[in-house]
C-alpha cells in the first residue's frame, strides 16, 4: 500500500504541509478563506529542533494499537491496510490520541473526536495527499514501499 | 541582378548518367534521349553533360574547356596557360547553331600538360598544380571560365534546355564509355552558363539534384583547404568534398560516401564490429562534410560512376542494368526511353552509394 | 554623517493583507530575516532594507499574498548619475572596498543572439519532422587532425586524439564546489550522467563522494590549483585548463572565506573560513609557450587518455589568442562571453571587461577556419546561452558545443538575485549553511536540469528540422541559416552573417 513517508534530511522546517493539510480538511475551496484568521488543526505535525526537522502523521501500521484501543469501533483497517477513523462513532474517549505511539492521532477542530491522517481520501483531493503534492523539496513522498 | 557565384541559387534539376562497362564507346546521342523525357524537370535555365573517354587522341592531356565573355579575357588567360603549361592543341569548340541556344560566350578547348619546371619548382603533385592554375584563372581572370579540366573527359554546358544542350555542341559526334547529364531548374534567371552543371574538377564531375541545407557548414570547412567556391552552387562544394576526401585523403569512393551520407549513429551502432568502428571514425574525422538535406548525385570519374543520394532519400534515383551497360536516372523513364528491356532495375537506398565501374575497375 | 548612510531598499516586499493566513512560511524560509510575525497583532511583516529579491517567500507563499516590486523611492531623476551609481558612491564612502557582485552582469549590453534569426526551409528543399525521421544532435568533442593510416588489412586505424562524446551539444559550465553546494553539485554530476553530457567542476575540486560519476566529469586546473592532484585528474573525463572566465576575465576566482566548511575546505585543499583567492594569471604561464607546457604535463599526466581543454575569457584579441591555443596541443577551447556568471566578481569587472561570446565566437571560428586550423580544436561558447535558440545560432555561429551555467542553476531554483556572495543562497545552490543546503534535493534538482536539457534538445531538434538539416554536425558554422536584424555593416561583418532580407 502506499504510504506517506517523511524525508528527515530533506525537511526544510517550512510548515507548508500542516498549512496544505488543515485546507485540504477544511472543506472549503479558498484557501485564504478556509485558513485565515483561524487556528489550524493540521493531521500532519512538523516536529523541529536542534535543527532537525521532519513532518509526521498516521504511519498506518500493520498492526495498528489504535485500532485495538478504540472503544467505540470507530478506527478500523481497510483492505489495503490504511488504519480509517469513523468520526460518526467516535466518542471522544482519546484513548487512541493516548496509545499512538508517534502522536499521530490529534483531537479535531472542537474537541469533540479525534482526528487523524486518511491519505486525503477523506477531503476535497481526492486521495492526492495535499502535503506530498506541495512539499517544496520533496521531503514528503507518497510511495509503496511494501 | 546578381550572376551566379555573387550569391547563391537553389535549384531543382534532373539527373540522368550511363556507362558501358566494357569500355565500348557510346554517342552522346543516348543522353541526350535519355535526359529529354525529364523536359519537366528542367526550365531551360540550364543543362550539361559530361563525356568520358571521348579524347583519346589526347589521353594523356588535360582537356580545359573554357568559357570567356569576350577576347581580352581569351588573351589573358591563353598567356597564363602559355606561362604554366605546355599547350598540345588549342582550338574553339565546334558547335551547332540553333535557335534553342543564345547568346553564347567564346567556347574553347585547350589540350595541355603542366610544365615541367614550373611543377618542379611549386613542389606540388600533378594533380594539385592543375587544381591550383584552375581555381587561379576562375577567381582572378575576369571574364574567364574553366569548365573541365580532366583528362580524356569533357563537360559541356550551357543555359538552356539540357537535350537543345547536347545538340548544340553536337554530342552525337563524341564517342565515350560513360556520360552524365543534367537539366537545371535554376530559381532565378542568372544567364551565365558558367553556372550550368555538371561541375568538374581534373576528372571528377557532378551532376546534382536537390538543394542541401548542409551548404555553408561543408564550405566554410572544405575552403580550409585552398578550395574557393566561387560558384556557390551545391554541385561546387559536393565535387571538392569528394577531390579532398578521395584524392588528397586518399579515401574509397565507398568511404567518402560515408562521410557524405553517413549512416545514422543508431544504424551505425547496428552493424557488425568492424563497420561500425569504421563508419564511426569517419563521422568522428570529417563531420563537417557530412552534407544533409535532399541531393542525389552523379560522381562520374575516369573509369566509373558512382550514384549516391542523401540519407533521408530526399530525391529520387533508381539505377537499373543490362549487359554491360549500367544506368542511373532521376526517374525510371530516362533509363526505359533509351532500353526498353532491362535485366535489373531498383531504387537504391538513402546514402547506399551504388558504383558502376569498367571491368578491371577504375583506370 | 554615518558610516553607514541609510539607502531606501532597492526593492519593496509587498503583502497583501487579505490573503497572507500568517503560516509563517515566509519568515521560516528568509534567510535574510526580511519576514517576521508579531504574536500580539497576529500579523506577519517586512523589513525591505534586508530583501535581496530572490523570491523565494513569494515561491512558497501558499496563497500568493507575497510579491517584490521595484522601489518608486528616486533621487532627482539623472540620466547621468542613476540611483544605483549615487548609491554605490555612498557604499563605497562608507566602507573603502571594491564592489562585490554575482552571476552574469546585468547591464543593458547588446545581446546579439536577440539580432540574429533562423531560417526555415520553403518548398526547394523540405523541412525534416523530427517526430518522424531522425534527427542526430550528438557531437565528438576533441582534435580532428589525425593522419589517416590503414593496417595491412587496409582498414582504417583509428588514430584520433581522445574525442569527448556529448549526446546533446551542451554541457554544464564551470561552477565550484564552495561557490556552489554540494547538492547543486550532485544534481549537476547526475543529470550529466543521465544525460550523457558532462559537468564540470570548476576550481574547487572534487568531492570523494562524486568521484563515482568520473566520466561525466571536466576537472578544472585553475591559478590556484585549489584540490587538483593525481586522482583528481585521472577520474575525469576530460581536463580544463581555466585561463580565464568571462564575467571577471584578468582576475582568478574568488571564495569568500564564508562559504570555506570543513568538506570545502578538504575538497580544495585549503584553510578552513579563510578567503580563496586564487591568482590572477597561472604563475607558471606567463605566454603561449607556457600554456603548451602545462597542456602536455597533463596529458604526460594522465597518459594522453583525456582531451584538454583551455578555457579563456573573451576579449579583444580572443581571436589571435585562440589561434595560439589551437597550437598549443589543446583538444578543445570553450570562450567565455563577458555576460558570463560567477559567484563572486568585482562588480567594475564583471560589467565592464570583455565581450560578447557571439562576436568571440565568430570571429574565433573566422580566423581558426582562415588559418586553416579549425580542426585542430573544438569550439566551446559559453557565457549567456540562454535558451535552445541561443543554443541554434552558437552552433550556426560556429561552436561544436555550449556551455551553460546561468540556465542549469535557474532549473535547480535560482531567481538571479545576484548575491551567492554573501553565501546565504535561500535556494540552497550558493550557499554551504547546511540548513540551506538541504533545500535543493538532488532528486529534485537533477530531473530538473534533466528535464531543462532535453526540452532544449527538442527544441534543437525542431529548428534543425526547420532548416532541413537532420544533423547537427552540419548546423555547426552554418553561418548561411542566419541573418542579422537591425545590426550595422560592421557587427554583421565580424558575426559574418547577412542582413535580414538579403
Amino acid at each position: 500500500m502506499k504510504r506517506i513517508y517523511a524525508e528527515e534530511k530533506w525537511c526544510l522546517g517550512c510548515h507548508l504541509c500542516e498549512y496544505e493539510c488543515a485546507y485540504a480538511n477544511s472543506g472549503i475551496a479558498d484557501m485564504v478563506k478556509a485558513l485565515k484568521g483561524k487556528d489550524i488543526f493540521p493531521r500532519i505535525k512538523v516536529e523541529d529542533g536542534d535543527g532537525v526537522h521532519f513532518a509526521v502523521n498516521c504511519r498506518h501500521c500493520s498492526d495498528p494499537i489504535c485500532v485495538k484501543s478504540c472503544i467505540a469501533g470507530a478506527l478500523s483497517r481497510d483492505g489495503d491496510g490504511m488504519v480509517l477513523i469513523d468520526k460518526d462513532k467516535c466518542v471522544g474517549c482519546y484513548t487512541c490520541v493516548m496509545v499512538c505511539p508517534y502522536g499521530a492521532i490529534m483531537p479535531a477542530e472542537g474537541g469533540k473526536v479525534a482526528q487523524k491522517c486518511m491519505l486525503c481520501t477523506d477531503n476535497q483531493m481526492n486521495g492526492e495527499p495535499n502535503c506530498v503534492k506541495h512539499c517544496p523539496n520533496r521531503a514528503i513522498v507518497f510511495e509503496d514501499r511494501g | 541582378m546578381l550572376r551566379e557565384g555573387q550569391q547563391r541559387i537553389p535549384s531543382g534539376c534532373a539527373i540522368s548518367g550511363v556507362i558501358d562497362r566494357s569500355g565500348k564507346g557510346m554517342s552522346g546521342d543516348v543522353m541526350i534521349r535519355s535526359i529529354s523525357v525529364m523536359h519537366d524537370r528542367s526550365n531551360g535555365l540550364g543543362g550539361g553533360f559530361a563525356g568520358y573517354g571521348i579524347y583519346p587522341d589526347y589521353r594523356d592531356f588535360y582537356a580545359f574547356h573554357l568559357f570567356y565573355d569576350d577576347t581580352f579575357a581569351k588573351s589573358n588567360t591563353e598567356e597564363y596557360l602559355g606561362r604554366h603549361f605546355e599547350i598540345a592543341y588549342a582550338s574553339e569548340i565546334q558547335t551547332r547553331k540553333i535557335p534553342e541556344i543564345c547568346d553564347e560566350p567564346l567556347i574553347y578547348r585547350y589540350f595541355v600538360s603542366p610544365l615541367s619546371r614550373k611543377l618542379e619548382s611549386s613542389h606540388l603533385d600533378e594533380a594539385e598544380y592543375v587544381v591550383r592554375c584552375v581555381n587561379k584563372i576562375n577567381t582572378f581572370v575576369k571574364g574567364a571560365y574553366v569548365f573541365s579540366s580532366g583528362k580524356n573527359m569533357g563537360i559541356f554546358k550551357a543555359v538552356g534546355f539540357p537535350e537543345d544542350v547536347g545538340r548544340f555542341y553536337r554530342l552525337d559526334e563524341y564517342s565515350g564509355y560513360s556520360w552524365t547529364c543534367h537539366g537545371r531548374y535554376p530559381t532565378n534567371t542568372p544567364g551565365w552558363w558558367g553556372g550550368a552543371h555538371p561541375f568538374g574538377l581534373l576528372d571528377f564531375s557532378i551532376v546534382h539534384n536537390g538543394e542541401i541545407s548542409s551548404y555553408d557548414a561543408n564550405r566554410r570547412y572544405i575552403e580550409m583547404f585552398g578550395y574557393k567556391c566561387n560558384l556557390q552552387t551545391d554541385t561546387e562544394v559536393i565535387t571538392y568534398i569528394f577531390d579532398y576526401l578521395v584524392r588528397r585523403k586518399k579515401l574509397t569512393l565507398e568511404e567518402a560516401a560515408h562521410v557524405v551520407a553517413p549512416s545514422f549513429w543508431s544504424t551505425i551502432s547496428r552493424k557488425g564490429e568492424e563497420e561500425r568502428e569504421q563508419e564511426t571514425l569517419l563521422r568522428k574525422m570529417f563531420s563537417s562534410l557530412l552534407v544533409t538535406g535532399p541531393f542525389s548525385v552523379i560522381l562520374g570519374y575516369t573509369g566509373g560512376l558512382m550514384a549516391l543520394g542523401d540519407r533521408l532519400k530526399l530525391r529520387s534515383t533508381v539505377v537499373a542494368e543490362k549487359g554491360d551497360k549500367a544506368y542511373i536516372a532521376s526517374e525510371e523513364s530516362a533509363i526505359r526511353v533509351v532500353e526498353p528491356e532491362l535485366d535489373k532495375v531498383w531504387a537504391p537506398a538513402g546514402g547506399e552509394p551504388v558504383v558502376f565501374e569498367l571491368y578491371g575497375g577504375r583506370k | 554623517m554615518n558610516d553607514t548612510l541609510f539607502m531606501y531598499p532597492e526593492y519593496e516586499v509587498v503583502r497583501d493583507a487579505d490573503k497572507c493566513i500568517a503560516c509563517r512560511v515566509c519568515e521560516r524560509q528568509c534567510a535574510n530575516e526580511v519576514h517576521s510575525y508579531d504574536p500580539d497583532l497576529k500579523k506577519m511583516f517586512a523589513d525591505s532594507t534586508k530583501c535581496v529579491n530572490c523570491h523565494r517567500c513569494v515561491c512558497l507563499c501558499p496563497t500568493h499574498a507575497l510579491k517584490i516590486v521595484k522601489s518608486d523611492d528616486t533621487y532627482k531623476i539623472n540620466g547621468n548619475w542613476n540611483n544605483q551609481t549615487i548609491n554605490e558612491v555612498y557604499r563605497q564612502a562608507g566602507t573603502g572596498g571594491v564592489l562585490l557582485s554575482s552571476m552574469g552582469t546585468p547591464k543593458p549590453y547588446p545581446v546579439y543572439w536577440d539580432k540574429m534569426l533562423v531560417n526555415a526551409s520553403q518548398v526547394t528543399n523540405p523541412s525534416i519532422d523530427p517526430l518522424r525521421e531522425p534527427m542526430e544532435t550528438a557531437v565528438y568533442l576533441g582534435k580532428k587532425t589525425a593522419k589517416l593510416e590503414r593496417d595491412e588489412k587496409g582498414k582504417l586505424k583509428d588514430t584520433l586524439p581522445p574525442q569527448l562524446k556529448l549526446s546533446v551539444p551542451v554541457m554544464f559550465s564551470a561552477m565550484s564546489y564552495g561557490s556552489i553546494s554540494y547538492n547543486a553539485h550532485e544534481s549537476l554530476a547526475r543529470a550529466a550522467e543521465e544525460l550523457g553530457i558532462y559537468y564540470n567542476t570548476g576550481e574547487g575540486g572534487l568531492h570523494k563522494d562524486f568521484y563515482k560519476y568520473g566520466k561525466n566529469t571536466v576537472v578544472q586546473v585553475a591559478s590556484g590549483r585549489f584540490g587538483v592532484f593525481k586522482d583528481y585528474l585521472e577520474t575525469a573525463a576530460a581536463i580544463e585548463i581555466k585561463m580565464g572566465q568571462g564575467a571577471k576575465p584578468g582576475i582568478g576566482g574568488h571564495l569568500p572565506g564564508s562559504k570555506i566548511t570543513d568538506a570545502v575546505s578538504t575538497t580544495r585543499m585549503i584553510p578552513k573560513g579563510v578567503d580563496a583567492i586564487s591568482p590572477a594569471p597561472h604563475h607558471d604561464i606567463y605566454s603561449i609557450e607556457d600554456l603548451r607546457q602545462l597542456v602536455y604535463s597533463l596529458k604526460e599526466a594522465t597518459g594522453y587518455k583525456k582531451p584538454v581543454i583551455v578555457k579563456i575569457a573573451a576579449v579583444h584579441n580572443c581571436a589571435a589568442i585562440a589561434s595560439g591555443i589551437a597550437r598549443s596541443g589543446a583538444d578543445i577551447i570553450a570562450i567565455d562571453g563577458f555576460r558570463g556568471g560567477t559567484g563572486a566578481a568585482p562588480t567594475r569587472i564583471r560589467d565592464n571587461v570583455g565581450i560578447p561570446i557571439e562576436l568571440a565566437l565568430a570571429s574565433v571560428d573566422t580566423r581558426l577556419r582562415e588559418e586553416g586550423i579549425r580542426d585542430n580544436v573544438s569550439v566551446v561558447a559559453a557565457g549567456s546561452v540562454r535558451s535552445a535558440a541561443d543554443l541554434v545560432k552558437a552552433i550556426a555561429l560556429g561552436a561544436d558545443a555550449c556551455y551553460i551555467g546561468t540556465a542549469a542553476l535557474l532549473s535547480l531554483g535560482c531567481h538571479l538575485c545576484r548575491t551567492c556572495h554573501q553565501g546565504k543562497c535561500n535556494w540552497g545552490i550558493a550557499t554551504q549553511v547546511p540548513e540551506l543546503v538541504k533545500r535543493l534535493n538532488p532528486e529534485v534538482g537533477y530531473k530538473r536540469l534533466v528535464n531543462l536539457v532535453t526540452a532544449w534538445k527538442h527544441e534543437l531538434q525542431e529548428m534543425m528540422g526547420g532548416m532541413g538539416i537532420n544533423s547537427v554536425e552540419a548546423l555547426r558554422g552554418n553561418r548561411l541559416m542566419l541573418r542579422g536584424i537591425g545590426l550595422t555593416d560592421r557587427e554583421l561583418s565580424v558575426l559574418g552573417i547577412r542582413h535580414a532580407g538579403e
